[in-house]
């Protein structure tokens, strides 16, 4: 530890070593990732398989991201999960968009279409 | 349950799993342990930045949702013609590699970082911010295309939904605002790294803190955030 003397406090200054490899995995990893993401438009496939591999592809590379790139692997619980926790949250206001959404379109089509209802 | 610490000679170790974050909180000093403050700090703000986007590609699922007009269908309007062959999202696929290029050169500076190999860690930085300007310059070429030649405007435009355009030109540019402020601090850090600062543990101007190497894991996390963000908003503005 070179920095032994510069400790103080209990400050534990430690870096995030690790072989260079596993980096460079997770970069061609991504680029895979990327590609298929790229071949699901590019193959014009439709309907609920398009969403699911998009959904699945987006989710891979957030989380390879996250946890190699950004190092949350090897942080401890109690930073992990006061990060990643709110985020989850987030689903809510999804949720409600989502509703809402659904709800406007609705009152739109009465208004624009009324014949239609 | 705990382990008994008789000896003081052996290493404190902090506990694991779900009893680590009860003891990690609850403990006197300070709650994210084995980090250094700044990290933390950075983490917080990704975290708020973080709900900005997602606020913005929500209100962007609830538009879409809703509107009644036809959506613009982005794999054309975002499509190059190359040896008169029309590729569709061409722009935006090397655009998405050329940011994930970034970030694994990013991951190894960080790396060669800790590693004090500074001519490395000054190299890498720098290749991650010239990526990062690239993207910036061809994000530059896709707003005056769609502006000069596609006539799309935050307020409307001929292909389409009016909406299209007013979330298109707020979350990329919002996107490109950070990509952009990222390469500024990438050449402030990465110059700092090649003038032994790191070394020297010198003050910064701004702060006087001691200059140290987590600085550039720092800067990595918030490079990464811009990558991540990124992959979220190629999923859902481009592919839907």
């Amino acid at each position: 530890m070179a920095h032994a003397e510069g400790q103080q406090l209990g400050a534990h200054v430690e870096g995030q070593q690790h072989p260079i490899g596993i980096y460079l995995k997770i970069w061609g990893l991504l680029f895979v990732l990327s590609t298929a993401s790229y071949l699901v438009d590019y193959f014009h496939l439709q309907g609920y398989l398009r969403w699911f591999l998009i959904i699945v592809f987006m989710l891979l590379k957030a989380g390879l991201i996250v946890a190699v790139f950004m190092h949350m692997l090897w942080e401890r619980l109690a930073m992990v999960y006061a990060i990643l926790v709110p985020t989850v949250l987030l689903m809510v206001l999804l949720g409600i968009g989502a509703l809402e959404a659904d709800y406007t379109f609705l009152t739109r089509g009465v208004f624009f279409l009324k014949g239609l209802f | 349950m705990t382990q008994a610490r008789t000896s003081t000679a052996e290493p404190l170790t902090l506990p694991e799993g779900i009893q680590g974050i009860v003891s990690d909180w609850s403990s006197d000093q300070r709650a994210f342990k084995n980090v250094p403050w700044g990290k933390a700090m950075m983490w917080i703000f990704l975290l708020s930045d973080t709900f900005i986007f997602s606020c913005f590609l929500i209100s962007y699922m609830t538009v879409r949702m809703s509107t009644t007009e036809p959506w613009p269908n982005p794999s054309e309007v975002f499509g190059l013609t190359v040896g008169g062959k029309s590729i569709p999202l061409l722009l935006i696929a090397i655009m998405t590699f050329v940011l994930i290029s970034s970030s694994g050169t990013m991951a190894m500076a960080v790396k060669f970082g800790y590693e004090k190999n500074r001519k490395m860690t000054f190299i890498l930085m720098l290749c991650t911010a010239a990526l990062g300007a690239t993207f910036v310059g061809m994000q530059a070429f896709e707003w005056t295309k769609l502006i000069v030649h596609e006539g799309i405007r935050p307020w409307g435009n001929p292909l389409g939904a009016a909406q299209f355009g007013s979330v298109f030109f707020m979350v990329t540019g919002f996107h490109g605002t950070h990509v952009s402020i990222g390469v500024i601090f990438l050449i402030i850090i990465a110059r700092k790294v090649l003038r032994g600062d790191m070394d020297l543990e010198r003050p910064g101007f701004f702060t006087s803190r001691k200059s140290r190497y987590e600085a550039v894991e720092i800067m990595g996390l918030y490079w990464h955030f811009v990558d991540l963000v990124w992959v979220f908003i190629f999923a859902v503005f481009y592919l839907w």
